[in-house]
């Protein structure tokens, strides 16, 4: 730490010391550093290597904004890459390594493409690259992708803690300098609700880098008693270390909070936390941010934004050594002369306008700088005045370009800035984003003074929309130094001259784009890839659009800008989706059999958010097939148990339920008797089917509908969409009551004594309900069957469901039953033809399915003029068959598709596909349902089901869907 | 983006299922035609600015016609379409 300034440095505490180490090598800085800091504190300059030219690079800036000081941070085994060393805190144990290099940072072997430069200038890619196709693929992309490119991930899942957070207020404060803390503590005292959230660890902005006076005490002190004031308020909620990325619809903002990335044992806090963050009313405060020059080599280590000199000096304390100013303005000179004032070598100022050398320290005016030299950081400076040029000896560059207002919020709803001759940059127009006022240095309002009275301004003219008044409140005495500027944005000397550190974006890349055509703007920056890196052109930007400017001669203002978008400084994915991995990515439904399905071993797959039992394996099954086969014998020869809840129950009341059951489904339920259920089929409006399931009625004006698991919640939003949008006046009432029952299916010759075991007298006849009593619980008892065999549901509240499985299994063991799971029950159902959501997938009408005659011809439904539409009823519509192997031994795949014998597999010669398969133990061979062409006339022929993915080619026998007991005497019982 | 749902008041976007222009209102009468239809179930205008719209708010059930601006994203009315009480 060879390199402080004793005395200096607001944010550190040089009583504790901080170990880390950089590419290896042990450092040491100070609690309160930055990674760029203590590097710069320590000697080390050379921070990485640029993006396509590998050329040493330090950091430009000493911000959020910076484009070249981009370190991989490591922890344990994960590794975060792009970490923006100005950004990045110290901490105890930080690892961090250097990126985009080949060998050691100080002799990178990739550092030969900056020799290569003429063959890699804008659109390189497109040029070089294009011919032969074959060698993109392999050699090209692959050597591009390891000699370019920022840093690696570590292949791993990402384990570490992230959180999401919503956060709602009167008024958003975005950015803690003095505008935005003056505009806080207005709206603070008069009562808003006030969220500040600035980006930097302590809030003051540019009066912590740069500390000028406020209302006679030092800007530091200032900010700090603001600060002070508004954590004592409860209306009140500071946000240090939060980033405000993107301004959205309605007052919503999104903002980054780096909770643990500073601390080397976070503990159970998260890395970062991704707020939302409702706003009636918000101030974008975010200052301005300050532009480099563009002149040859001026992308060395050691050349630097004044701004970012004057912050490594106040706020960390680091000595940047003989300094040379080269600036365009004012505030360079500002710069330059506080610098002095505070003991920094200026060894000289150079300034292109015409000044009078009244300074104490050498001034070049009319004056540029042409040059730099230094092989891993600056050296000496070249400088090109009046009287020839002179090589100045000096550590630091300070570029002083002018300032572009940071106004990147105000225009992510797509508004355009205008352009100001006045500071030479683009500011923002007012009511680019509804609700938000932009104050400021944000706004071009440069000095101190301005800046506070902007900000209470800003405040009043929120406060007035809340319906608050301001509290008088007088503006502290400030600096209010005008600011003037001659653009300079490019030095004309020859040589390279960097606009873009990022991307290694040259101005004469820019030129090169204009010359060949690329002269707007966006395809300027597509063709050279300016401002499209993590950084987003902040620092570069406006520069590039000048140099094209210049080169069409369009002028500024017709060529225009790039959209700026969120967010403004990176957010990663895993912030934005906390939560959302493994169990996180989406609610888990359980049945109430679910706890004793797991002990049985049973494993759970997945259907749509409900986790349900595949099969029950027991000792020496070894795989599912034997579970399989077994539990469907068991069904077919005695008795099965199946929790059934997931089908969505909807239960409907009213004098007009009939009336409305009627209208959505295609057959009729009104003359349904009660006690009695009737199977029935709903269309979309497009004549398509989109639920089949069963319908009860319990009682006069009292049905329970069934809709299957996939749709039991589109079929509700449907039924509530028909009832509310043409059923008005009806008296009618539907609600869900999925969750309310548990539901189990008893199916097997033996179904009737299982439930006599248990007490249920089961004398209903096929398709009747009624209540039941079991163990003391009142519930409901249906006889429908879903597996062929005599087959019953038992409904009971949920909270008996568990119970009464484990009964009901006890019971099925001792009559050599067996619980069943979904690879059973879908085995059972397809020897029974019976059709689920691979059968009505949204493109097959209830003829296509074999049930046209379901449509009743007496009434309208929903559906059915869509139906009669005379494309649907042509023949040659793939209709419902099921499907056998030829050769009984063959196995059946879905997905496949179906051709005549001797056609071969062409999108033309198709005749239908297989919906469903399932290896039949009943039958002795696998079966297949599906839709072919006229299917139903073709009982008996002989076609090939083709599965050009899996490679299989199986003769099939075409027949009716229902391959077992089709006259259905065993479900009748 | 949020909505005011009438029963509920301004409930996040996430609470809500959208559905279609609101012209599935207007069902024709069974015998309309096949043109008439066919405009309803598939013939849609895309506006840049003033659209209405359905939209479902799952945990009240309501169905709700939104009238808003593609444009500027500004919500204008929302009208549930049965009745609340
Ligand atoms: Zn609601």
């Amino acid at each position: 730490m060879t390199h402080r300034i004793p005395g200096k440095g607001l944010l550190i505490d040089r009583a504790r010391r901080v170990k880390f180490t950089f590419d290896g090598k042990g450092f040491e800085g100070f609690q309160g550093d930055t990674l760029a800091s203590a590097l710069l504190a320590s000697g080390q300059r050379l921070m990485g290597r640029s993006f396509k030219y590998h050329r040493p690079r330090g950091p430009l800036t000493m911000g959020s904004e910076e484009p070249s000081a981009l370190v991989q941070i490591h922890e344990g085994t994960q590794q975060t890459p792009n970490v923006r060393a100005t950004v990045q805190e110290l901490y105890d144990g930080l690892t961090a390594r250097s990126q985009n290099r080949m060998g050691p940072l100080g002799f990178d072997l990739l550092a030969v493409n900056d020799h290569l430069a003429p063959f890699f200038s804008a659109g390189f890619y497109y040029k070089t690259f294009m011919w032969p196709r074959a060698f993109w693929e392999k050699l090209y992309e692959p050597a591009i992708r390891r000699a370019a490119g920022l840093g690696r991930l570590s292949g791993r899942h990402d384990e570490s803690v992230y959180e999401k957070a919503r956060a709602h207020c009167d008024l958003l404060v975005i950015g803690a300098g003095p505008t935005g803390l003056m505009a806080a503590l207005v709206a603070a005292r008069a009562g808003a609700d006030v969220i500040l959230a600035d980006e930097d660890v302590r809030m003051g902005g540019r009066l912590l880098a740069d500390l000028p006076e406020v209302g006679g005490m030092p800007g530091p002190d200032w900010a700090a008693g603001v600060v002070a004031e508004l954590a004592a308020l409860p209306n009140v909620r500071l946000m240090s270390r939060t980033t405000v990325t993107g301004a959205y619809d309605d007052g919503t903002f999104g903002a980054l909070e780096r909770v643990g990335l500073h601390l080397a044992t976070p503990g159970a806090l998260p890395r970062e936390c991704f707020w939302r963050i409702v706003a009636k009313r918000a101030i974008l405060s975010s200052g301005a941010l300050e532009r480099p020059i563009a002149h040859p080599d001026n992308d060395r280590p050691g050349v630097m934004l004044a701004s970012g000199v004057s912050a490594m000096v106040n706020k960390w304390g680091v000595d940047p050594g003989a300094v040379v100013v080269f600036s365009n303005n004012d505030s360079g000179l500002a710069t330059a002369r506080a610098l002095f004032a505070q003991g920094i070598r200026i060894a000289a100022y150079v300034d292109p306008r015409a000044l009078p050398v009244t300074e104490p320290f050498p001034v070049y005016a009319q004056a540029e700088v042409t040059g730099t030299r230094g092989r891993l950081g600056l050296r000496d400076v070249a400088v090109t005045h009046a009287g020839g040029t002179s090589l100045i000896e000096a550590r630091t560059l300070a570029l002083a370009g002018g300032w572009n207002p940071t106004l990147h919020l105000a225009c992510h709803r797509n508004g355009r800035p205008e352009w100001s001759e006045r500071i030479a940059a683009f500011v923002p127009r007012p009511g680019m984003v509804p609700g938000l006022v932009v104050a400021g240095a944000a706004r071009g309002v440069f000095s101190t003074a301005a800046c506070l009275a902007d900000g209470l301004a800003a405040a009043a003219e929120a406060l007035a929309d809340l319906g608050l008044s301001a509290p008088a409140l007088a503006i502290p005495q400030a600096e209010d130094t005008p600011y003037a500027i001659a653009p300079l944005w490019a030095v004309d000397a020859g040589g390279r001259a960097w606009l873009d550190f990022a991307n290694d974006v040259t101005t004469k890349d820019v030129k090169l784009a204009a010359q060949e055509g690329y002269s707007s703007v966006e395809h300027m920056k597509r063709y050279t890839t300016q401002g499209m890196a993590p950084d987003q052109g902040k620092s570069s930007n406006v520069a590039a659009l000048a140099v094209l400017a210049e080169a069409t001669g369009q002028g500024i203002p017709a060529t225009g800008t790039t959209t700026y978008r969120p967010p403004f400084t990176p957010v990663s994915i895993a912030a934005m989706g906390a939560g959302g991995r493994a169990s996180g990515f989406a609610p888990q439904r359980f049945m109430t059999s679910d706890a004793q399905s797991r002990r049985m071993g049973a494993p759970m797959i997945e259907a749509g958010l409900w986790y349900r039992p595949s099969y029950f394996p027991r000792a020496g099954e070894s795989d599912w097939r034997t579970a399989c086969d077994r539990e469907v014998k068991q069904v077919r020869d005695a008795v099965g148990v199946a929790e059934v809840s997931t089908l969505g129950k909807i239960d409907v009341q009213g004098a007009d339920a009939g009336r409305f059951l009627d209208f959505v489904y295609t057959n009729t339920m009104s003359t349904l008797a009660v006690g009695k259920v009737r199977y029935g089929l709903m269309l979309r409006e497009d004549g398509m089917v989109l639920d089949d399931g069963t319908c009860a009625r319990l009682g006069p004006q009292h049905f329970l509908i069934t809709t299957t698991t996939a749709a039991a919640g589109p079929v509700m939003r449907h039924l509530d969409f028909v009832q509310q949008a043409f059923c008005a006046g009806w008296d009618l009432r539907l609600i869900s009551v999925t969750e309310n029952w548990a539901q189990f299916a008893v199916a097997g010759p033996k179904a009737r004594a299982l439930l006599a075991t248990l007490g249920v007298q089961a004398a209903l006849p096929f398709m009747g309900c009624a209540p039941m009593t079991i163990g003391g619980v009142q519930g409901r008892l249906f006889r429908i069957s879903f597996s062929g065999e005599e087959g019953y549901e038992l409904a009971v509240p949920a909270r008996y469901g568990a119970a009464l499985f484990d009964a009901l299994i006890r019971a099925a063991h001792d009559l050599g039953g067996c619980a069943y799971g979904m690879e059973a029950l879908n085995v059972l159902r397809v020897e029974k033809g019976f059709i689920t959501h691979a059968e009505i997938h949204g493109r097959v009408t209830a003829d296509d399915v074999g049930l046209g005659g379901m449509v009743s011809a007496k009434k309208d439904c929903i559906g059915k003029t869509a139906a009669m539409r005379p494309g649907l009823l042509e023949p040659g519509r793939e209709q419902l068959v099921g499907l056998m192997p030829v050769n009984q031994g063959e196995v059946l795949t879905a997905g496949a598709h179906l051709y005549n014998e001797r056609d071969a597999a062409t999108r033309e010669a198709n005749q239908g596909y297989v919906t469903s398969v399932a290896p039949s133990p009943t039958l002795g061979m696998w079966l297949g349902l599906g839709f072919l062409k006229d299917g139903r006339a073709r009982h008996g022929q002989v076609i090939r089901l083709d599965d050009g993915l899996r490679g299989r080619k199986v003769l099939v026998e075409v027949c009716n869907p229902v391959f077992f007991d089709p006259e259905g005497g065993r479900m009748r019982g | 983006m949020r909505l005011t749902c009438p029963c509920c008041g301004p409930r996040d976007r996430r609470e809500y299922t959208y559905y279609g222009a609101a012209e599935f209102l207007n069902r024709p009468a069974p015998d309309a035609g096949l043109d008439a239809w066919d405009a309803y179930l598939h013939l849609r205008d895309n506006p840049a600015g003033e659209t209405r719209d359905l939209w479902y708010h799952d945990p009240c059930q309501s169905w709700l016609e939104v009238t808003r601006n593609t444009v500027t994203h500004e919500i204008l009315a929302v009208r549930a379409l049965g009745d609340l009480a």
